[in-house]
């Protein structure tokens, strides 16, 4: 009765967070309902007797694959929502059917299928309790298959490494490089604080000067770009007009500025 | 018992499934072909338990294994793709190539 009521939580919760998953435009959005996802699974393996397995997909499944994920989604931009444009006509139309087909064709042959009741894993793991069953299997019989394992993990581990490295094209700065570039320059000293002391306690506006005008390089382009996106301008027109400035420079950036964007990205 | 867990398991696998072929953002893309492996193991799992072998929970574990090397090869190359095409959407990597 227990592992009834638990199956029909879990499965529609986990059901729920897939559909999520798929339909939902933030990309941070999908990581977590995929979670969620896991964990239900997680839990349903540990109903179905193998708490091995819910271990192992708790620490290896939402522990370190679903923050791979993050990591990514973090370094690849998480504003980057799918683009609604169809490339080949009608194909989110035919991707339904089929998959919905294709459920169709599972589900009936599930269905079918008279089972005998389960026999269970008493009679399995005999020799000595579910752990030690296990380790026998995985040491004798798959013995190979295990040792073929770690050299997949060496090989993925030593293909990542090679696929994200960045070869240095242009010689690496020095610190006396940086330092002639920045008084040979425009401005040698940092850029102002945003004005948290001035009239407003946040780092969305601007800074004033001592003879009231408007400092505009004191916000931080995105936080302004975020700001008149999002309708967050201060009431003051000065204010609102030097955000506004600071944003529409940010829509373009120079080619320079953009490679070193990239620069940051692969870091 | 049996019949509904595959029944779920069925039921992932067709979300994921609909989800490689209806997103076109690759990481979203990559998340689908995750839910379709754990939908696999949780099949693995309930057959373990319907025929007394503790097989199945092994093949299980090596699919985790799997999915854990697959999953940073993959990444690696969408972070590749990103950085040449400043973007991570599936149309956009149309070229072998450059």
């Amino acid at each position: 009765m227990g592992e009834t009521i638990t199956f029909w939580v879990l499965a529609v919760v986990s059901v729920g967070a897939a559909l999520g998953m798929v339909f939902s435009r933030k990309a941070v959005y999908s990581a977590l309902m995929l979670g969620t996802v896991m964990l239900c699974l997680a839990v349903l393996y540990a109903v179905q007797d193998a708490p091995f397995l819910a271990a192992v997909q708790i620490i290896v499944y939402t522990g370190a694959i679903m923050m791979l994920f993050l990591f990514v989604l973090m370094l690849v931009g998480v504003d980057s929502s799918d683009s609604f444009v169809e490339t080949l006509k009608g194909q989110r139309f035919w991707a339904i059917i089929a998959g919905l087909g294709f459920l169709a064709l599972i589900v009936l042959a599930i269905g079918n299928v008279i089972f005998a009741p389960e026999t269970g894993l008493a009679a399995a793991t005999q020799g000595g309790g579910y752990i030690r069953s296990i380790a026998l299997l995985l040491f004798t019989k798959y013995v190979f298959a295990f040792e073929i394992t770690s050299a997949l993990l060496i090989t993925a581990a030593l293909a990542a490494m090679v696929l994200a490295h960045r070869e240095q094209l242009t010689e690496k700065k020095t610190q006396k490089d940086l330092s002639r570039a920045r008084f040979l320059g425009d401005r040698p000293s940092p850029l102002p604080g945003p004005g948290t002391y001035a009239r407003n306690n946040a780092i969305d506006m601007p800074a004033l000067l001592p003879d009231g005008s408007v400092a505009e390089s004191s916000v931080n382009r995105y936080i302004a770009r975020y700001d008149v996106e999002h309708d967050h301008l201060p009431e003051d027109p000065k204010l609102a007009e030097a955000i506004k400035h600071t944003a529409e420079d940010d829509k373009a950036p120079t080619e320079a500025e953009r490679d070193a964007e990239s620069n940051e990205v692969t870091k | 018992m049996t019949t509904q867990y595959l029944v779920l398991s069925g039921l992932l696998f067709a979300i994921g499934a609909i989800g490689v072929l209806v997103r076109r953002n690759a990481i979203v893309v990559f998340m689908c072909v995750e839910l379709m492996l754990n939908a696999c193991n949780l099949a693995f799992v309930t057959f373990s338990r319907q025929v007394g072998n503790l097989e199945g929970q092994i093949i299980a574990f090596f699919v985790m294994v799997v999915a854990a090397a697959e999953v940073v090869v993959g990444l690696a190359i969408i972070v590749t793709i990103f950085r040449t095409r400043r973007s991570a959407s599936v149309d956009d990597a149309n070229l072998l190539k450059y």
